[in-house]
């Protein structure tokens, strides 16, 4: 056996073990510890924190709705992304290059800095965009944006997009130049290319950008805190919340656990689907 | 009155004249070659025709109809692209059958043709595969079946056998003058291999610069080049005293213009011979007929035919 090649990568192992697993197995062991509101945290084995998580409808809601805002930007995301990547990849030089930069342009600012941008456009009565459009009589009250899933999945979708991008533009380089002249010629009209020739092949392309997506909306926390508040949490707010300040400690590992397992779940099941029904066609 | 008309054809790319006013004429059924070195305009020529580059200057006419006014997608051409360009996401038959269904050919039919050209092609047995499971040259088939199989009244081929190595491209060549001549397509092939544009097609056109400098049958351009560029781009020639000969021309005989041998290479099937005489350096080619031949540093005399 050679040793070269595992030493080498000791340093990286030793920092993944140090700073992901054993957190990591901190807080599993965390979340089977018992609490209570004078006693603080008393390090037993209790299946407690467990049994709540998984049986209170309360954190079914939590769950779902996490998952269901997940899926809504994914969707979102897919939508404008794919076409966006597209217009992109067939525009010439000086412009693709500008516009890719204000694609990319929200990985480049704060999270916190953008959604309080659209915190300003579209919160409450003194919003910009609310303010406008009541002004030009296009709406009676202010559009919920604020404490709201919509303004949720948009602020997210609006965040997460150039990973979509970049996933899909990724599949697109790989087409090969001719491959659209190629069915042109064979007489397809421009709507058959698109959908015949170039979706297929972008296809896993799509569905991988998907993937983060999901993954990154499902977890995100800054987002959904600036907008859900207090008053609308997801999964990843409520960890913080029992974390910071019920201070239930154990309640809010057993969150983070569950959130973390099933985004595995959900993203190793779907990666292996794609693998499995592309590796025969783009091996 | 041609088939198909290429009309002081030109383009420019900014300042650069790719294409120089180009004239050719096609008969019906007959197999062109555009040869030239990289970057002469044959592929750009190609384009023009496809529909895929707009003419800066020039006229297309296919039977006395301006093509130029014709969409690509109803030009009913068959393409078979340098890349091949096929779709990875659709089985061989797949691939083949997608010009039928644009064509709006039926089900039933579709089926038929596709086995047809698949068996032409000699690829029956793999229609049920992807692309990417097909070696280079059955994935080159794949693409001349697509192109074939909507019977396109002219065939346009970039550089098909390029990425072939050489018994299989040999091999390619000898099958699509084969199919060529069965089906026959007018064919306009694209290459800068001139032994592939002489072995395949019935005229060829020697390119240089975006300009046509002869066109003609391969043995009258071989055998009567129009210009020292055509001459050597076709073979090898040598220069000896003020005229051009060919080196297979040359034998070695009893009286003649005198040498020495200075370097022979075995080649298989013949020897070449390079020759120090009084003219300068001569290149000779002499058939391998299995008779001793001059050695390196034997004294030999060179005689040869002038050509009229
Ligand atoms: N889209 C383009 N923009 C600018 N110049 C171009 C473009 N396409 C081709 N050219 C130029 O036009 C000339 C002819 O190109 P073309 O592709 O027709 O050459 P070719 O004869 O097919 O060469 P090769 O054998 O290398 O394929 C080249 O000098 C090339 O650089
Ligand atoms: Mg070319």
């Amino acid at each position: 056996m050679r040793v070269a090649p595992y030493l080498l990568s000791l340093p990286a192992l030793l920092l993944f073990a140090g700073v992901v697993i054993v957190p990591l197995v901190m807080t599993v062991l965390l979340s089977f510890h018992d609490w209570g509101q004078y006693k603080g945290i008393e390090p037993v084995f209790v299946l407690k924190n467990w049994q709540e998580v998984l049986s209170d409808s309360y954190f079914h809601e939590m769950f779902w709705r996490t998952f269901r805002i997940a899926f809504f930007v994914t969707l979102l995301a897919a939508m404008f992304g794919a076409p966006e990547a597209y217009i992109l990849n067939r525009m010439k030089s000086p412009w693709r290059g500008l516009f890719l930069l204000v694609i990319l342009g929200p990985l480049l600012i704060s999270v916190v800095a953008r959604t309080l941008g659209w915190a300003l456009l579209f919160g409450g009565n003194s919003g910009l965009v609310n303010k406008a459009l009541i002004s030009m009589g296009l709406i009676s009250a202010p559009l919920p944006f604020m404490f709201t899933e919509t303004g949720m999945v948009v602020a997210l979708a609006h965040v997460l997009m150039p990973y979509m991008v970049l996933a899909v533009w990724a599949a697109l380089q790989r087409l090969d130049p001719q491959i659209e002249n190629a069915a042109v010629a064979l007489g397809a009209g421009p709507f058959t290319v698109l959908r015949r020739i170039v979706l297929p092949q972008v296809m896993p392309g799509i569905l991988s950008g998907a993937i983060i997506v999901f993954a990154l909306a499902a977890s995100a926390f800054a987002t959904p805190a600036i907008i859900g508040g207090r008053r609308l949490k997801v999964a990843s707010t409520l960890a913080y919340d029992e974390f910071l300040n019920t201070l239930n400690w154990p309640l809010g590992a057993a969150v983070a656990v569950l959130l973390l397992v099933a985004l595995i779940a959900v993203v190793v099941g779907a990666s292996r689907l794609v693998e499995r029904r592309y590796a025969q066609v783009f091996g | 009155m041609a088939f198909l008309t290429l009309e002081k054809l030109t383009k420019k790319f900014g300042t650069h004249l790719a294409v120089d006013g180009l004239s050719l004429d096609v008969e019906k059924g007959e197999f062109i070659a555009l040869l030239g070195p990289s970057g002469c305009g044959k592929t750009t020529t190609l384009q023009m025709i496809a529909g895929f580059v707009e003419p800066t200057a020039g006229a297309i006419r296919l039977e006395g109809r301006d093509l130029l006014a014709t969409k690509p997608a109803k030009r009913g051409l068959g393409i078979v692209f340098q890349s091949y360009a096929l779709f990875p996401h659709m089985t061989v038959a797949g691939n083949v059958a997608f010009g039928l269904e644009m064509q709006g050919v039926a089900p039933a039919e579709r089926t038929k043709r596709v086995a047809e050209t698949l068996d032409l092609v000699g690829l029956g047995a793999f229609s049920g595969r992807f692309p990417r499971q097909m070696s280079g040259g059955q994935q080159q088939r794949v693409a001349l079946a697509r192109a074939l199989v909507i019977r396109p009244n002219i065939l346009l081929l970039d550089e098909p056998l390029s990425n072939l190595d050489a018994k299989l491209r040999e091999e390619m060549q000898i099958e699509l003058r084969q199919i060529q001549r069965t089906v026959g397509t007018t064919t306009i092939l694209v290459t800068h291999d001139q032994a592939e544009a002489m072995a395949l097609s019935d005229r060829i056109v020697v390119m240089n610069q975006g300009r046509a400098e002869q066109i003609g049958p391969p043995h009258e351009a071989y055998e009567r080049p129009a210009t020292p560029f055509v001459a050597n781009f076709l073979g090898k020639t040598n220069l000896v005293n003020g005229s051009t000969v060919r080196p297979e021309k040359i034998s070695f005989g009893p009286s003649g213009l005198a040498g020495k041998v200075r370097t022979r290479i075995f080649q298989g099937n013949h020897w070449l011979y390079q020759i120090d005489t009084d003219g300068g350096l001569v290149t000779v080619i002499r058939q391998n007929t299995g008779e001793a031949m001059p050695v390196e540093g034997a004294a030999v005399h060179l005689v040869w035919t002038a050509t009229p």
